[in-house]
């Protein structure tokens, strides 16, 4: 008993544990514990604490991106100088520009600049197409909502701060005076922004949208699933069931475990150098990134499945067995429909990973400015994750709200997919 | 156009399955009762496998080689070009394609024009004897198929042998993939190394990769020495390792030790969301918000901190890398065995002291390795520092300054259009190499630290 500090009472005694010296003692000790919790507590609020400020965050930078600003401005056809008989060559900006000029009157050359650049600048073939698609519209006066102009689009969001000096801003005063001249009129009007989930990249970020990402990215899915899934599950069945114990299995065991951890950088110099040098197949080609994005998801769906199978009582298959089916049988009739459940849960998990992955995708050249959705996998084509890259290496300030609601559709479909996996294993996967 | 070819391919398996049963049926009826050995849906199967499966690899590997051997006779049938080198006989090639797809941007010379002709009749050849290829075959192998249809064909045995081919070759692409990797990786640094020798890019102390290209173009000298890359890689993980060890390690102790069941029931998907964000997210938060707000404390403490600091990436990283330090502590936890824990308080033991004295030595081999694993991770991961790190390599410690990192310069020499043909590509392979050989080496210990010094209990 080697208590130094008076806690013992003479030579070999009792400690005398109801001293205060003690009682400090004890004190301490359980400080000293309840500090590790503290800290614990500290670190768990640090991390949960960091996510919410992570998600704040971008909900509070992107949901401005899911309205924009319209202004709704009338154009008299029968007084516009169209050829009719060639509409698509016509002049639209001029009669584009003649119809706003009728709603402001005589401008100086300088305002009339001034003013234009409210309206993006492809409002005539916005008016264009509408027309193409809807010529009867050309009989009388018609209605067009056209996109506002990334500044002013910031400015009606109340984004721009009026009170800087006007070098320090991107829209002048004289330009803010046309502005709030058609808000008082009524022409503003801010509806949902359809075209961030209809339109394709654009240079301006008033037209900028997410389908050509969108498809790009069920392409590289539907490509990464269609390799991944029959592939892995049959490697899994044969490793697990077929699989002689030699030297061979266990290279392709190790393998596999180590292929889980190889950084995704370095399966984008694979396909670079092997799918596009070595074979040629076409760059920025969603089939490329699909199957880099395969090899990448295939170790994790052997690994998923040859759990599953593993899980699966053996009873099932000497069942099976025997009554006769064949080894074949009764694994493709009974175990492997039994483990399906895992199998897909896993795989869904699997593909979520994939559809966040950028590394990969940028090497084999998918973040191209790509103004049209691919119509199949061998077309180029950009994915959500390489777009929100373009976009946040995008100068314009309004790719900033859209680069954070790119993230919040990403977000948004992970949280679908690895939803359906949660409702498959709670609904599906059996416990034996 | 192939994707026609394979859907009509999958047809005509489909087509050939039912006449197959049909057939398997009709024989069967005709032998009279009499026992057959496989059902009729086996000898389908038979035939479908026939029909469609010599095709489909026959297509498969027709598009692998098809562009290769057709740019090999367009630049074959080119005036002069026995006299150019590999890289100009490249450029053009992509030239002449460029023009066949309608991308001109000056105007081409006659020579162009003709292989531009010579290209599309050679690719319109190439497609109708790809079709007509793929016919023949599918007719082929119906034929077979068909005809092997007879009353005591064991068509279950071939069926079930092409299964087993089939997967036989799956678990093959695992060690494919790997060689693939090595052998493109080492093939490509060997050519970096035949331009850099290799002694510059382990040792030397510059790096400046941003060579010219053309002639015309103003740019550095280059150096290729990849020591800077290296240190400002673990610049970085280190940053990251130090928030991501304690905090997650911690989490886990709180996690294991201190919270209800209901507590930790919500709390632990929390933070294992953490670990599903993309990390092209946690870039561009790192650039959104971590970055300026790195800034503004460097300022506030009066050190000049770089817009895309050290500490913003590494910082960004060791949250995304925390979950995982946290899941792996949770499971060397839950491996020490309940006697110790009960022994230790039944020496008098507080809660704090048994954590601290028992169960920590006790995961320590454990939580080392989730550690070694989750620093292979920050060597590799490449979105948050290609969003938020440096580009220009710099050998510094202050967390302050900005640094470059092994995968930023690997996607950003690569970035873009790359011709394999000057060393400011290749030294992305050679960078590639050694990221490879580093996280391999750090998982390689990582597993045998927790196999050799878990202690058995």
């Amino acid at each position: 008993m080697a208590l130094s500090d008076g806690a013992s009472t003479g030579s070999g005694g009792a400690v005398a544990w109801k001293s205060d010296v003690m009682a400090a003692r004890g004190k301490a000790r359980y400080a000293a514990g309840r500090r590790l919790q503290i800290y614990g507590m500290i670190a768990i609020a640090f991390a949960l604490g960091f996510l919410a400020v992570l998600v704040g965050t971008l909900v509070y930078t992107g949901s401005n991106a899911f309205r924009q600003s319209m202004v709704t401005i009338e154009i008299d056809f029968s007084s516009a100088e169209l050829d009719r008989e060639n509409l698509m060559d016509s002049n639209w900006r001029n009669v584009f520009r003649d119809a706003v000029r009728d709603d402001i009157g005589e401008l100086s050359r300088s305002d009339e600049r001034d003013y234009f650049s409210m309206f993006t600048s492809s409002a005539p073939f916005l008016i264009r197409d509408r027309i193409m698609a809807e010529p009867s519209l050309l009989d009388g006066r018609a209605t067009f909502m056209v996109p506002l102009s990334d500044p002013f689009d910031q400015l009606a969001k109340g984004l721009v701060n009026t009170d800087l000096p006007e070098s320090q801003r991107r829209v002048s005063d004289r330009q803010i005076a046309f502005y709030q001249a058609l808000e008082r009129n009524g022409a503003i009007s801010r509806p949902i922004n359809w075209g961030l989930f209809f339109n394709s990249d654009s240079r301006f970020p008033e037209l900028a949208g997410l389908a050509g990402a969108i498809s790009g990215s069920f392409w590289l899915l539907l490509v990464c699933f269609l390799i991944s899934f029959p592939a892995g599950i049959a490697a899994a069945i044969y490793l697990e069931e077929f699989a002689p114990k030699n030297r061979v299995t266990d290279l392709i065991e190790i393998n596999i475990n180590n292929l889980a951890a190889v950084p995704s950088v370095v399966f984008g110099l694979l396909g670079l150098a092997v799918f596009l040098g070595w074979f040629g197949l076409p760059r920025s080609a969603p089939l490329v990134g699909g199957m880099v994005l395969a090899l990448m998801t295939l170790p994790t769906i052997i690994i998923v499945t040859r759990a599953a199978l593993t899980s699966v009582p053996s009873a099932i298959r000497e069942a099976a067995l025997g009554i006769g089916a064949s080894k074949h049988e009764a694994i493709f009739h009974h175990i492997l429909p039994l483990s399906m459940p895992s199998i897909m849960t896993g795989t869904i998990i699997g593909l979520a990973q994939a559809l966040g992955e950028t590394a990969p995708l940028l090497l084999i050249g998918m973040n191209a400015f790509i103004t049209s959705p691919p119509a199949g996998v061998f077309e180029a084509s950009t994915a959500l994750p390489t777009q929100i890259y373009i976009w946040a290496d995008s100068p314009e300030r309004g790719f900033v709200a859209r680069t954070s609601a790119a993230i919040l559709v990403l977000l948004g479909f992970l949280i679908v997919m690895n939803g359906i996996a949660i409702f498959l294993r709670q609904r599906f996967e059996r416990r034996w | 156009m192939a994707g026609y070819l394979i859907g009509l391919m999958a047809l005509a398996a489909l087509a050939s399955a039912f006449v197959g049963i049909w057939r398997a049926r009709n024989k069967r009826d005709a032998a009279g009762g009499a026992k057959s050995h496989s059902r009729p849906i086996y000898h389908g199967l038979n035939a479908a496998i026939w029909t469609g499966v010599p095709a489909f690899v026959f297509i498969l590997l027709w598009l692998l080689f098809q562009n290769s051997v057709i740019d090999a006779l367009v630049i074959a049938s080119f005036p002069g070009s026995d006299q150019l080198s590999g890289p100009q006989q490249d450029l053009l090639v992509s030239e002449i394609r460029q023009v066949a797809s309608g991308n001109i941007f000056k105007e081409p010379s006659p020579e162009v024009l003709a292989a531009v002709d010579h290209l599309r009749s050679l690719e319109s050849l190439a497609t109708w004897a790809m079709v007509a290829l793929v016919a023949a075959l599918v007719a082929l192998g119906a034929y077979f198929g068909f005809r092997a249809i007879e009353h005591r064909f064991r068509a279950r045995h071939s069926v079930e042998r092409s299964v087993t081919w089939f997967m036989m070759f799956s678990s093959l692409v695992a060690i494919l993939t790997t060689a693939g990797i090595v052998a493109s990786l080492v093939y490509e640094a060997l050519q970096f190394f035949a331009r850099v020798p290799v002694t510059e890019f382990l040792f030397g102390l510059r790096w400046e990769p941003q060579i010219a290209i053309r002639a015309d173009q103003v740019a550095g000298q280059g150096a290729f020495g990849m020591i800077p890359v290296l240190f400002g890689t673990f610049v970085i993980s280190a940053l990251a390792m130090a928030v991501a060890v304690p905090t997650g390690i911690l989490s886990a102790v709180y996690l294991t030790e201190y919270a209800g069941e209901r507590f930790r029931a919500v709390v632990k998907p929390l933070l294992e969301i953490l670990a599903g964000i993309p990390t092209i997210v946690y870039g561009f938060f790192a650039v959104l918000t971590v970055a300026p707000a790195v800034r503004s404390l460097g300022l506030a403490i009066g050190i000049d901190a770089a817009p895309n600091s050290a500490l913003a990436a590494g910082g960004v990283m060791g949250v995304m890398l925390i979950p995982f330090i946290s899941s792996l502590s949770d499971d060397a936890f839950a491996a020490v065995p309940r006697a110790m824990r009960d022994g230790s308080y039944a020496l008098g033991a507080t809660k704090g002291e048994t954590i601290r004295k028992v169960l920590l030595p006790a995961a320590l081999p454990g939580i080392v390795g989730g550690v070694l694993l989750a620093l292979s991770r920050a060597v590799g991961e490449t979105m948050i520092v290609v969003m938020a790190a440096g580009l220009i390599a710099k050998l510094t410690l202050n967390p302050f300054d900005s640094v470059t990192t092994v995968t930023v310069q690997i996607v950003t020499l690569l970035i873009g259009d790359s011709e394999f043909d000057n060393p400011k590509t290749l030294a992305a392979f050679a960078l590639g190499l050694m990221l490879f050989i580093i996280t391999l080496g750090l998982n390689l210990i990582a597993l045998r630290t927790v196999r050799k010094y878990r202690e058995k209990y």
